[in-house]
């Protein structure tokens, strides 16, 4: 009880942990406003009627998907600078993350696009909508509904995926926790790291169940 | 005036419409009847442009929708032309199609002001007239999800009429509904019939076909078997086709 019982020390931890929080906010926020938008460009793209767009764009979806996150972001941090210089660790950890968010974005999308009902199309094109009108006013908002539960799960992953920075030692929570366990040699600051996490996602959870609410407007 | 000629059209091989010519001049109301899998869906579809032809051309007030080409295939009208003609169509289906995340208000006014520009308080005083006109004024400012099924046909009927289409066509309108709720959605269809509006409507309702409709069409095997004046259709010179269809009805 190294910490609990000193507190000091506790305080100085806090402080660290805070603070590492920090920069996991800030991959947290900036992830979602990349990788949200993108994850909407890439569900079209998958859903294209062409060929040449839609087959490079499940190629993408399956190599996102189906590799680990950290290699991603190992890719990232050190493959992608021969190509285009350095890249500094937050801003790869964004690339990384913004880029593999966007493809499990996407398939959740386009599977709320997909359920959206035939006729909703078939009414907005006899009340003469365009193509582009009837996406953004008829489908896209009914979509918002229905992905809802499953984008907060992804958001809720994503509060955790932010540890994974460490491994390019990105100075954000899990770091700074495993800094003050390797400083002290006690597990208490892990512990704690794991309460903040905690504390977060129960922030994210409460927003996602507001909107939810606030979304049940409607049936359908 | 709707003009179709030789429509065919079919599915994975299946021939849904052999070859059907139907003429809707204005202000007359044409019901289409017959059985399930007969076509008549799939015919009313093809001029609302909600399914391409396999063959056929069809006009409205002589601007030709699709026509057809060189190589004996159809060609339709380039897509913005087309859109504008098929303007001039409205379309009330069998399960409303009513968008249920906008309002009732927002649901008629929505088309007015995206598609026809007009202003915001243009639309919401056409939509608030046509939503007394079908009883449900006080509806407003609910969702569809609240209301009965034959006040969503109902505001589906609204949202149609908003955009002044010359023609109406109704797909089996009451299909989903129970007998009362029916009586309410066909007491509408009534009364546009009643203000000399063309209106082209595939329904089940026997009595109510030969009461409203100028003409009748029956339908079987992606052909038209008889048509004509109600009381020639219908009545007793009818063929043994449409006799043993309204048999199977216990209609009559």
């Amino acid at each position: 009880m190294q910490y609990l019982n000193h507190p000091d020390l506790l305080i100085k931890l806090l402080a660290q942990l805070a603070q590492g929080m920090g920069t996991s906010l800030y991959i947290f926020f900036f992830t979602l406003l990349f990788s949200l938008p993108l994850g909407l460009a890439v569900a079209l793209g998958r859903m294209s009627r062409h060929k040449w767009l839609s087959a490079p764009v499940a190629f993408y979806i399956l190599i996102m998907r189906g590799t680990p996150l950290m290699l991603q972001l190992f890719t990232v941090y050190f493959f992608l600078p021969r190509l285009v210089g350095p890249i500094p660790r937050l801003e790869s950890t964004l690339i990384a993350f913004s880029l593999n968010y966007a493809a499990y974005f996407a398939e959740i999308y386009r599977g709320g696009i997909m359920s959206i009902d035939r006729g909703q199309y078939e009414a907005s094109q006899v009340l003469g909508f365009t193509r582009a009108q009837t996406f953004t006013q008829i489908i896209l908002p009914q979509t918002m509904k229905r992905v809802l539960l499953p984008v907060s799960n992804e958001v809720i992953t994503l509060v955790k995926d932010t540890s994974l920075a460490t491994a390019i030692a990105v100075g954000e929570l899990f770091l700074s926790a495993k800094n003050a366990t390797s400083a002290s040699g006690s597990v208490e600051p892990l512990f704690i790291a794991g309460l903040f996490y905690l504390a977060m996602n129960t922030v994210v959870t409460i927003f996602f169940n507001w909107l939810t609410h606030r979304m049940e407007y409607y049936r359908g | 005036m709707l003009e179709a000629r030789n429509i065919a059209k079919s599915f994975g091989g299946e021939t849904v419409l052999k070859d059907v010519s139907l003429n809707v001049p204005n202000g007359q109301v044409v019901a289409i009847i017959g059985r399930s899998g007969s076509g008549k869906s799939t015919l009313l579809r093809c001029l609302n442009h909600l399914e391409t032809v396999d063959a056929g051309e069809i006009r409205i007030d002589g601007q030709p929708m699709v026509t057809t080409g060189k190589l004996g295939t159809p060609v339709y009208a380039p897509k913005e032309e087309l859109r504008t003609l098929c303007l001039k169509m409205g379309f009330v289906f069998q399960n409303y199609n009513l968008f249920p995340h906008m309002t009732v208000l927002k649901n008629l006014c929505q088309a007015q002001v995206k598609v026809l520009k007009r202003t915001r308080e243009e639309a919401e005083k056409r939509s608030r007239e046509l939503l007394a006109k079908v009883g449900l004024a006080d509806k407003a400012d609910q969702y569809p999800c609240q209301l009965s099924g034959g006040q969503q046909q109902r505001v589906a009927i609204a949202r149609a009429l908003a955009l002044d289409p010359e023609i109406l066509c109704f797909d089996e309108p009451t299909s989903a509904l129970d007998p009362q709720l029916t009586q309410e959605v066909l007491g509408v269809i009534r009364e546009l019939a009643q203000e000399k509006r063309t209106m082209i409507v595939v329904t089940h309702e026997m009595r109510f076909a030969r009461e409203v409709a100028d003409y009748v069409v029956f339908m079987q095997d992606g052909l038209i078997k008889a048509e004509g004046s109600p009381d020639a259709v219908m009545g007793d010179q009818r063929t043994a086709e449409l006799s043993a269809f309204m048999g199977l009805l216990g209609d009559e």
